[in-house]
């Protein structure tokens, strides 16, 4: 019994050890939302090509999209867009943007320079979807189901990566669900 | 030496420049109002910027919940209410104190756990020390006799032979 007791600092100190190795590798900034298996937040905000339309979250609802939140004055979004285009173009998926504290000009800037992959933008000048739905860093890309529902949050910049290990996986459980 | 002055002075002069940059212009009614709002700000924790509260935070989403906060303060929410609306949208991550719930127990009941856990291994200590002064002397009778000899100034027999 006393010889076991020696053992005692080993295996505490093992302990730990094997606690804190798992956590090597994981990255801190990544964090869940808790938006998900909920309906995207209720809204009522302009479209940022028509300032007349009014848009809510019938929008996000009877089919599968992602919401790509972005900016003209974030750079991963500059980085990223390549890559949604030809999401949009190529693989025909449907992606509504959120023009997240921006200005319209700025937007438009943007997206005549590097083309328009959304099809419809939410304009959200003063960020108060985005500050709903949890948004605390541009890009941040959702998936929404059919009903409007919150599926996946991907916080950081879309590539092949992204889109075919975290997004497509969710996109297709999402489809066939519904 | 001379320039010890001014140089005082600039220095001076530039404390004001920054601590002008970081004053929030929210107006309260009440000290005590601005006390809860304060203390409310330090307890949220800024989910951009992570070891930051959103008190110390320039980060624009840490504005931006500083803006919520002092928000629903004026329409009469309670702390926990402001809470709850935060942890709504970004999570527990932004509670420095999260709710004791089954996840979390251990975590708050870990400094108790210790405590206690030392408590005992100290009383397991003394006790056992106890036990070994009333088993009896800790020299053997032959030992004492060698030690009083030794004292009392007589030279000791066994060294010599």
């Amino acid at each position: 019994m006393k010889r076991l007791f020696l053992f005692l600092p080993l295996i505490v100190a093992v302990a730990v050890g094997v606690f804190l190795f798992a956590g090597i590798g994981k990255d801190p900034t990544r964090l869940e939302s808790v938006l998900i298996g909920k309906p995207v937040p209720e809204f009522s905000l302009e479209s940022l090509n028509d300032p007349e339309r009014r848009l809510d979250t019938s929008l996000l609802k009877g089919e599968v999209s992602l919401l790509n939140v972005w900016a003209e004055w974030c750079p991963s979004c500059w980085d990223e867009h390549k890559y949604l285009m030809h999401l949009s173009k190529d693989k025909g998926v449907r992606i509504v943007g959120l023009n997240y504290k921006d200005e319209r000009e700025a937007a438009f800037r943007f997206l005549n320079q590097l083309g328009n992959p959304y099809e419809t933008i939410i304009f959200d000048p003063k960020g108060k979807l985005g500050f709903d739905l949890g948004v605390y860093g541009a890009p941040e890309t959702f998936v929404i189901d059919a009903d409007g529902v919150v599926r996946y949050r991907h916080v950081g910049v879309v590539n092949q990566k992204v889109w075919e290990q975290e997004l497509l996986p969710v996109i297709n459980k999402a489809k066939g669900n519904s | 030496m001379r320039r010890f002055p001014i140089l005082l002075f600039a220095l001076f002069a530039l404390s004001f420049t920054v601590q002008a940059e970081v004053k929030d212009v929210y107006d309260f009614d009440t000290r005590a109002e601005e006390q809860r709002y304060q203390n409310l700000i330090a307890e949220l924790r800024c989910p951009k910027c992570q070891n930051n509260n959103i008190a110390d935070s320039n980060s624009a989403i840490s504005q931006d919940m500083r803006d919520e906060v002092y928000r629903m303060m004026k329409n009469g929410a309670s702390n926990e209410e402001i809470v709850d609306a935060l942890v709504s949208r970004f999570g527990e991550f932004v509670q420095y104190k999260p709710p004791v719930d089954r996840r979390t127990i251990l975590l708050w009941a870990f400094p108790a756990i210790a405590v206690i856990g030392g408590f005992l291994v100290v009383v397991g200590v003394v006790m056992r020390s106890r036990r070994r002064e009333q088993q009896g002397e800790t020299l053997s009778q032959e030992d004492k006799r060698k030690a009083e000899r030794i004292l009392a100034g007589e030279s000791d027999e066994s060294a010599k032979g």
